[in-house]
């Protein structure tokens, strides 16, 4: 399927974060549309007809997270617009905020008025400085420019938008660890129910969603939920950004439909493996989802369901290829030091899960593991879902379980050799 | 050091328009500690103080945000900060290289401040969200991405050069 161009369509063009030029090239059209001709529930309603898919992770319907929040409450409602972006491997929120932004405030316009928030917050991750920045810029025009504020694009309908900054700490990415965080307290996320839809930001009704999300919302509007739907495959609606990195020759954002095979990503987009060397693996969905081998990778197409039929998870839609050279004892000690390094503490499985998991693959890593390590590691993966707040430590679990049994030769090797298989295979292939 | 801190008159301009965003004081802890370490460099116990006070929470309410977040410090940093990503996108293309350079060339390890107090720098288990670039680092905020040994080498070279020709 060719890369089609729904929200990357103003990528690399340094014009598009002019809000004048944007306002010449379709800008806040749909979102004038919306305003002057919908009713909000048609707004919503048409969202929940397109089949448009949370793309922050968790893929759960747009529209009907929507119609969860209360319609006769006197409480103020917030929108969160989730721009933290830390899933290892995900980068494809920060060509939006950099390169269009005003696609994203049009998109958060759409859905503050479907719902009737007049408060938007937008949570961008500490770490991104020349993002935070875009953004702020085009904030900045907009409240000028007469788009958001007040009156918005010159209609009877208030709406404030704030950037606020996260400082570095990826479980402000969970919706309620997001929460807490923009209410100035440490990320620790929320027991749930109750659910943020009834009560989130300053205990008031929220919506959390992500950029990409929101940012589809303008091509909705304006092309019809059919049009969108039939985009994608069953169920998964639309085109969706693959952020696609690690062992492939042209790393980068790609937007494609729902249900691309996830072999004309790596190979026609990606340019294929570096070197010419083999594929071993791919993590589809961020560092959270189960590895795939390279055989299933093969088969895998790019949509929740697919991925979630292969017991992974199509995630953040973060593509990280794996070539033959890489170590998948040391590849999943490298992820496992990230969730033990991020776990907030709250949770006893989580915490100690993360901690031993990440304990155990350095003495193995180290040279200093055993046969039993081995089994101990394959205990706790079965052990560490689901039983947490959130979902952090089933993320750290996902790879845990899939790579020690996917690829349980390479640990076993390591254990008795205290060396890396891959590598001794490399050294072997240098000194042949 | 000064015992005491302070924001400037600007930033308590800046402080005033932070807190008409939000229905709650507390909520502008963030913005603030990132306000205070744009003016200060890291956040010491005096300034731990002067937010609570502005907030009006208890100190330990603020030095539990200040500890929770990596990116805010206690500790003053060099003039500028380098940040490695050895995330997993990073690691398969070469972020070990990219942290031997460092090491050799500033002479201190990951965490730790040069002599001159020009440079600190430090290795993030955290994926920095520009993985096309990998392997790659932040300078003072701003990515650099596409790493080699000489291209490291390039731009610490390049970044002595600005400061003498009073960039
Ligand atoms: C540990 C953890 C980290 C997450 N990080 C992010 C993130 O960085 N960005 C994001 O949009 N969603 C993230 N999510 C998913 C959010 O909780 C939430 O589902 C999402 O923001 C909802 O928006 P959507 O429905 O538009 O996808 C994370 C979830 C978990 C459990
Ligand atoms: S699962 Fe882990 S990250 Fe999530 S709340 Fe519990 S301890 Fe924190
Ligand atoms: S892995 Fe280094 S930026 Fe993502």
């Amino acid at each position: 399927m060719p890369i089609v161009k729904n929200i990357s369509e103003f990528f690399g063009n340094e014009n598009a974060r002019s809000l004048k030029w944007r306002l010449e090239h379709g800008g806040y059209e749909s979102a004038r549309k919306a305003l002057r001709e919908m009713k909000p529930d048609e707004v919503t309603e048409t969202v929940i007809n397109s089949n448009l898919r949370g793309l922050g992770g968790a893929g759960f319907p747009t529209g009907r997270k929507w119609s969860f929040v209360p319609k006769g409450t006197d409480k103020p409602k917030y929108l969160a617009v989730n721009c933290d972006e830390a899933e290892p491997g995900t980068f494809k929120d920060k060509y939006i905020v950099e390169w269009d932004p005003h696609r994203l405030l049009e998109g958060i316009i759409i859905c503050s008025y479907a719902v009737g928030i007049h408060t938007a917050y937008i949570y961008i991750r500490g770490e991104y400085v020349r993002p935070f920045e875009r953004l702020e810029q085009a904030v900045k025009e907009a409240y000028a420019g007469g788009i958001i504020g007040e009156k918005v694009l010159g209609e009877d309908y208030k709406l404030d938008v704030f950037i606020h900054r996260g400082a570095g700490a990826y479980i402000c990415g969970e919706e309620t660890g997001l929460l807490e965080s923009l209410e100035g307290k440490k990320g620790w996320p929320r027991l749930k129910p109750p659910f943020p839809a009834l009560v989130g930001a300053f205990g008031c009704p929220t919506v959390i969603n992500n950029v990409e999300t929101l940012s589809h919302l303008p091509g909705i509007i304006k092309n019809g939920a059919q049009w969108f739907s039939d985009l994608g495959c069953e169920r998964n609606g639309g085109s969706r950004l693959f952020a696609l990195s690690g062992c492939v020759n042209k790393p980068g954002v790609y937007e494609l439909p729902m249900g691309t095979p996830m072999k004309e990503l790596i190979y026609e987009h990606g340019g294929g493996i570096l070197e010419g060397r083999k594929l071993k693996a791919v993590v589809p969905g961020g560092t959270s989802s189960a590895v795939l081998t390279a055989e299933e990778a093969e088969m895998a197409t790019l949509d929740f369901d697919c991925l979630a039929k292969l017991k992974s998870m199509a995630g953040s839609g973060a593509v990280i290829v794996l070539d033959e050279d890489v170590c998948m004892v040391k590849a999943l000690h490298n992820i496992e030091h990230f969730f033990s390094h991020e776990s907030c503490g709250q949770c006893t499985p989580c915490r100690e899960g993360t901690a031993w998991v990440f304990r155990i693959l350095t003495r193995i890593v180290e040279g200093g593991g055993t046969m039993a390590d081995i089994a101990t590691l394959k205990n706790l993966g079965q052990n560490m879902g689901g039983t947490s707040i959130c979902a952090l430590c089933e993320g750290a679990a996902m790879p845990l379980r899939s790579f020690v049994s996917k690829f349980e030769d390479e640990f076993e090797y390591y254990v008795k050799h205290k060396r890396s298989l891959v590598e001794d295979r490399k050294r072997n292939a240098v000194a042949v | 050091m000064s015992a005491s801190f302070e924001f400037t008159p600007e930033n308590k301009k800046r402080f005033e328009e932070i807190l008409r965003r939000y229905p709650t004081k507390r909520a502008a802890m963030l913005p603030s500690l990132h306000l205070t370490q744009e003016q200060e460099g890291y956040i010491s116990p005096e300034a731990e103080q002067y937010i609570a006070d502005l907030l009006e929470v208890p100190v330990v309410d603020v030095r539990e945000v200040v500890s929770f977040y990596t990116m805010f410090t206690r500790n003053p940093l060099g003039k500028h900060h380098i940040r490695v990503c050895e995330s997993l996108s990073c690691w398969v293309r070469g972020s070990d290289e990219v942290k031997e350079t460092l090491e050799k060339e500033l002479g201190v390890e990951s965490g730790g401040i040069t002599e001159d107090g020009e440079y600190s720098w430090e290795v993030i288990p955290d994926c920095l969200g520009a993985c096309e670039l990998a392997p790659m680092l932040q300078l003072d905020g701003y990515f650099e991405g596409n790493l080699t040994r000489e291209k490291v080498v390039e731009l610490l070279k390049k970044q002595a050069a600005s400061k003498t020709s009073g960039k």
